[in-house]
């Protein structure tokens, strides 16, 4: 609290991005964890909340009649602009929104204050929701040829890695800490996927210490554990997700990667997937498109082929293809790193695994495909992400590239995903809130050290307590692509990839389709499921009327039909839009603003329904900042997608049963 | 819509019996403007069992104190008997059918039909047949629909005071704002500025018709140069000065041969296998196709943001105005009217506003991307009309009662049809070549019960409010199921409009399903 300079500023106006001539006016207030705004509008008040997590940049402009802008980027991409009165108003709420956004103690995140009023118990199973060695097991581990190992008891081999690990069985400890000590930040070879079908599997490391001629006799003898792991081929993979150059120097710097000539039957492949300071400025560039007021085609596709995102989106795809062919088909392991091995490492097995395995492409087991490959294997999530003040150079949108990587699957395979693009944007959104404890510091052991799961609460837990806002309806279980892998057109179909407005600009509500299918397809399904089980529950009734031969029963059953039409027009109506700017500069059209957002609920909705008591989070509803009518729906989101609502309040027809 | 009014009574209780041979069935007796439905009990089997109205050859309907038997004898020489609970039903159900059946898609005649929906609406409109024989202008059909206050001689001055004699017409009336939508061609002022009071009179009639007070927008989708330099040609635009009133926007849209152009770029740029990610945006972008959707939806959008939210009377008109002044009016339709976004509505729609409004199908689609051939009067004009609508229906997927399916198929019947829908490029030349009578309809064609599920969007729920879509291009997307049709796998899209299928149909089942007592 000592670093807010002033609580409360009022007169504030909220400048509505898409039409700079509106602008709601209200108080803006900073507490401990959010800034928020409350419009003076007496019959709604709307409130709009940013926690301090998201914040990315804070930027005071140029000082104008009306008062002194203040931007602020969000790291979930949301862009909001107030203009506060008085210039040092101003200045206190940008000094003290510097300090509060970048945190310097783990104590000061969201999280260690973050109460859902859930017991001690209910806290400790929500840790224990997702379970790695359960993961393992599932996979068929540990088995004849891959055995856990207690190496790294304690971290005491590598201390980015987890403490347990699946290596083969013939790789002994001392091979084990020799590899280690061959390989960058001693992350040795250590298994990410078990392909049952085939046994072939798939390692990860880090980059080896091989210079220009070094060699060490555990590590070749390690690569050719793994080899040996696997009976059915006669050779590995060794992929350097890294651009050859890039690899090349690392080789100056007694770093590299591994000469075919010295490890027995690999086949060397690079890769070539940037470097996170690429990432970083191509994201950057990305979001300048997205931010240009009105763009023209043109410059929209300029801009975007100009920032290279969605040729890094395909690269990570392409590697993450490689292995999975390479393992389903021509039944060989591959052993996959890059530099450290923690941030394309994680992308491409985590995809691979993805393409692979239908387990993870419903919602439990993606949970699970990210606390193995990502959280268990020490990605950096507070330096990649900045949930503390730490190196800029250090951030990069790591995880995010590999969200995308699903999202641009799911839309190629509607029916094979079990979760739907808003659980996407839900994960996304949480990496950057630090309001549960699981993205925390950058590996198991600085989380075991600090306590996480005494301390805060698992994302994972209060996903998948509303798991049913995330269903995909079409997901197809018994599905052919669900068998097994995912095929992929062997042609490099770059057209496939295409842009993610539900995500770079979800909060620019007019710009997204303004009726949603998914939720939509859910109402209609649970409607479905209730009017079955009403229709049973009669049946059953009618069964005992006619056993009791009551000679003047009647059913009289209403007509249900219609309440289709009307059980929905609710949430049609509130597609209700009002146009946008088509009119170009021409003054004589007042321009608009892109109406409505629908129900959708982008993020925020859901995780409100956490904490009714605590402001906070009901509020983040907000956002729809720029979006006017939605005053008319509660904050308290809760309840999700309105469409569903209507889905439920249709008269219930309990009462249709008359008998005379 | 039309064929809606024609439905007495869209459901009753009724028992089919269908032959000595097949068991009878017993259920929900539909009736829809093409078909007959029974969908049965939960008890007997799930399948619907469907007869398209137009294979009924008779009808024969008896009463009998609380029920009644309607007998229907096929074109396929099938007899069917339906037993109906209700004497009032059973009348209800034989004279629903009685007009259905009737209902040849060849008698769409979309102007006098659309005619009695403005009549309905508003007094200030007529119907004329001044172009009875086609003289007055070989583009339009015989029906066009102006101001009362306007005679037919105005009407053939105004007509050659414009190019090809397409004088100003009414296109839509939107009855909420009671303003209209009007489409024409240039005026022939010429390097003269030459005047035509007739036409002056015409467009001022139209805002004393409209609400008082009401101004006029002329919508040119030309640029203000090209305008200007078409009176060197004879042609021009509206003078400020002599249309009181009307004030003049341009938003230039491509036509003609770029157009033609940035078709086969997109098209081979879709085929080309070889680029890598980055040459696949600049291409995507120096095609300019998504360019042009954008533009064409802007300007739509203008037109009837000027109705809908200005009261504004809405003039469209470019050079000819049968290429992007049809583009504009036909979709400003769709944005506001919800009929023109169900099925025969939207039927109609292509009917009225590209097929009688004489967009020129013969010269346009005579030759499709892959054509070696110097493109003359070639343009994909339609094509572009379709991947708008394909734009607002993922806008807005609810909105549209028709899928992807039926875009797809006018695209390709546009192109080359077995029907005889899209021949000819004018109603005067079909009139010439007897297409009505030596041709079947595609409207008919597409009518048939086969493929229906690729046709309709199951998630269909009628919006009454205009669909304002969003133009940035963020929001805008190339059109996969079209141009990467043949490129792409289908298996994943087709699954998935399956499965919504699916989940929509199993609610309606058990929707319909009810328990009856089997004692």
């Amino acid at each position: 609290m000592e670093h807010i300079r002033t609580p409360k500023v009022e007169n504030v106006r909220l400048v509505d991005r898409v039409s700079s001539k509106k602008a709601a006016l209200g108080t803006l207030y900073l507490t401990a964890t959010h800034v928020i705004f409350v419009e003076n509008a007496p019959d709604t008040r709307k409130e709009t909340w940013i926690l301090h997590s998201q914040i990315s940049t804070i930027e005071k402009q140029a000082t104008t009649a009306t008062g002194c802008p203040l931007l602020i980027r969000c790291k979930n991409f949301q862009i909001i602009q107030f203009i506060i009165p008085q210039e040092r108003d101003c200045h206190d709420v940008y000094i003290s929104l510097i300090r509060l956004a970048r945190p310097v103690k783990y104590e000061e995140l969201y999280c260690f204050s973050f109460n859902p009023k859930l017991d001690k118990e209910e806290r400790e199973q929500g840790w224990m929701l997702i379970d790695l060695s359960e993961e393992y097991k599932r996979m068929g581990l540990p088995n004849n040829y891959w055995q856990l190992s207690d190496v790294n008891r304690d971290y005491r081999v590598c201390d980015s890695y987890p403490t347990e690990l699946y290596v083969p069985k013939s790789a002994t400890a001392h091979i084990i800490v020799g590899s280690s000590k061959f390989r960058s930040r001693r992350r040795f070879p250590a298994l990410s996927y078990y392909y049952k079908d085939n046994h072939a599997s798939i390692c990860r490391s880090s980059q080896p210490l091989s210079g220009f001629s070094a060699r060490c006799l555990e590590d070749e003898q390690m690569l050719q554990a793994i080899r040996k792991a696997n009976p059915g081929s006669d050779f590995i993979y060794v992929v350097d997700t890294r651009p050859k150059l890039n690899a090349m120097a690392n080789r100056a710097a007694g770093k590299g990667y591994e000469n075919e000539d010295n490890y027995s039957n690999i086949k060397f492949q690079f890769i070539g997937i940037e470097n996170i300071h690429v990432m970083r400025n191509s994201l950057q560039k990305m979001l300048e498109v997205c931010e240009l007021k009105s763009p023209s085609m043109s410059d929209f596709l300029w801009g975007l082929e100009n920032s290279g995102w969605l040729r890094h989106i395909k690269a990570i795809m392409d590697a993450g293809i490689f292995i999975a062919k390479a393992i389903s088909e021509e039944g060989a392991s591959v052993l996959v790193h890059c530099s450290d091995g923690w941030d394309r490492t994680a992308q491409v097995c985590s995809v691979a695994s993805l393409l692979l395995d239908p387990h993870y492409r419903t919602l439990k087991g993606f949970m699970v495909l990210v606390e193995k490959d990502w959280i268990s294997f020490g990605h950096k999530f507070n330096h990649r992400y900045g949930n503390l003040d730490g190196d800029p150079k250090e951030i990069s949108p790591v995880i995010d590239q590999f969200i995308e990587c699903v999202w641009q699957l799911m839309e190629q395979f509607p029916c094979a995903f079990e979760f739907s693009e808003r659980f996407l944007i839900h994960i996304q959104h949480h990496i950057y809130s630090c309001q549960f404890g699981n993205f925390l510091c950058n590996s198991q052991k600085e989380r075991q050290e600090l306590k996480i799961q005494e301390r805060t609460y698992s994302l994972w837990a209060h996903l998948w307590k509303n798991r049913a806002d995330y269903l995909n309806p079409l997901f197809r279980a018994d599905h052919s692509q669900m068998q097994g892998t995912l095929h992929l057109p062997t042609a490099p179909c770059n057209f496939m990839y295409k842009f993610w407005s539900g995500m770079y600009n979800r909060f620019e509500k007019g710009m997204q389709p303004r009726q949603s299918v998914t939720d939509y397809l859910m109402a209609v399904k649970e409607e479905t499921q209730q009017l079955e089980e009403e229709l049973e529950a009669l049946e059953e009734r009618l069964e005992k009327i006619q056993k009791v031969q009551l000679n003047h029963t009647k059913v009289k059953s209403k007509q249900s039909e219609p309440s289709k039409q009307s059980g929905f027009s609710t949430s049609d109506n509130s597609t209700a839009n009002t146009p946008q700017d088509y009119s170009g500069n021409m003054k004589s059209f007042p321009s608009r603003s892109p109406s409505q957002g629908d129900e959708d609920s982008a993020l925020i909705l859901t995780q409100d329904n956490l904490k009714s008591s605590d402001p906070d989070l009901s509020a983040n509803s907000d956002q729809e900042s720029g979006v006017e009518d939605l005053s008319c729906r509660s904050p308290s989101g809760g309840e999700c997608a309105p469409s569903e609502d209507s889905g439920k309040d249709r008269d219930s027809d309990e009462a249709v049963f008359l008998t005379a | 819509m039309e064929f809606s009014e024609l439905i007495r009574t869209d459901r009753a209780q009724a028992e089919l019996r269908r032959g000595p041979e097949a068991a009878p069935l017993r259920g929900t007796l539909c009736v829809t403007g093409h078909h007959l439905l029974l969908s049965p009990g939960p008890q007997s089997t799930p399948d619907l069992w469907l007869l398209l109205l137009r294979s009924v050859d008779s009808i024969e309907k008896r009463v009998a104190g609380d029920s009644g038997t309607i007998t229907l004898r096929c074109k396929d020489l099938r007899v069917l008997q339906l037993d109906i609970e209700g004497a009032e039903a059973t009348l209800d159900i034989a004279r629903s059918v009685e007009g259905l059946r009737l209902g040849d898609a060849w008698h769409f005649h979309p102007p006098e039909r659309y005619y009695k929906r403005v009549a309905r609406e508003t007094n200030a409109w007529r119907l004329s047949e001044v172009n009875e024989d086609f003289s007055l202008c070989p583009s339009y059909p015989r029906a066009v629909i102006v101001p009362r206050a306007v005679d037919d001689d105005a009407l053939s001055r105004s007509a050659r005071f414009r190019q090809g004699g397409r004088f100003p017409v009414l296109s839509y009336h939107h009855a909420p704002s009671g303003t209209v939508l009007l489409r024409a061609s240039q005026p022939l002022s010429g390097p003269q500025k030459r005047r035509c009071v007739e036409d002056e009179e015409l467009l001022r009639a139209v805002l004393a018709g409209a609400r008082p007070g009401a101004r006029g927008i002329i919508v040119d989708t030309r640029s203000s140069h090209a305008a200007k330099q078409a009176r060197m040609t004879g042609g021009g635009t509206e003078a400020k000065a002599v249309y009181p009133g009307w004030k003049r926007l341009h938003r230039p849209l491509e036509r003609g041969r770029p157009l033609q152009e940035s078709f086969v770029c997109l098209v081979e740029a879709c085929g080309d296998k070889e680029q890598s990610m980055d040459r696949w945006l600049s291409r995507l972008q120096g095609c300019r196709w998504l360019a042009h959707v954008k533009e064409a939806l802007s300007t739509a959008c203008l037109a009837a943001q000027g109705m809908e939210r200005e009261g504004a009377c809405i003039l469209v008109h470019g050079a000819e105005g049968m290429d992007s002044t049809l583009l504009v009016t036909s979709l400003a339709q769709l944005i506001l009217d919800p009929l023109s976004r169900t099925m025969t509505g939207f039927q109609e729609l292509v009917e009225r506003e590209w097929i009688q409004a004489g967009h020129p199908f013969q010269l346009r689609c005579a030759h499709s991307a892959f054509s070696h051939a110097r493109p003359k009067h070639e343009a994909p004009t339609f094509l572009l009309f379709l991947d708008c609508v394909w734009q607002l229906g993922r806008q807005f997927p609810l909105s549209l009662e028709f899928g992807e399916g039926l875009l797809l198929a006018l695209f390709e019947h546009a192109y080359a049809s077995p029907f005889g829908t899209f021949l000819c490029n004018s109603e005067k030349e079909r009139c010439l070549c007897e297409v009505r009578t030596r041709t079947h309809s595609l409207w008919s064609g597409l009518n048939q019960p086969k493929e229906q599920r690729k046709l309709w969007n199951p998630l269909y729920v009628l919006n009454p409010l205009a669909i304002w879509p969003s133009v940035e291009p963020q929001s805008l997307r190339l059109w996969q199921g079209l141009f990467l049709r043949w490129t792409r796998p289908p298996e994943p899209a087709e699954e998935a409009w399956e499965k919504v299928w699916q989940i929509v149909t199993e609610s309606q089942k058990t929707e319909g399903s009810q328990p009856t007592v089997s004692a």
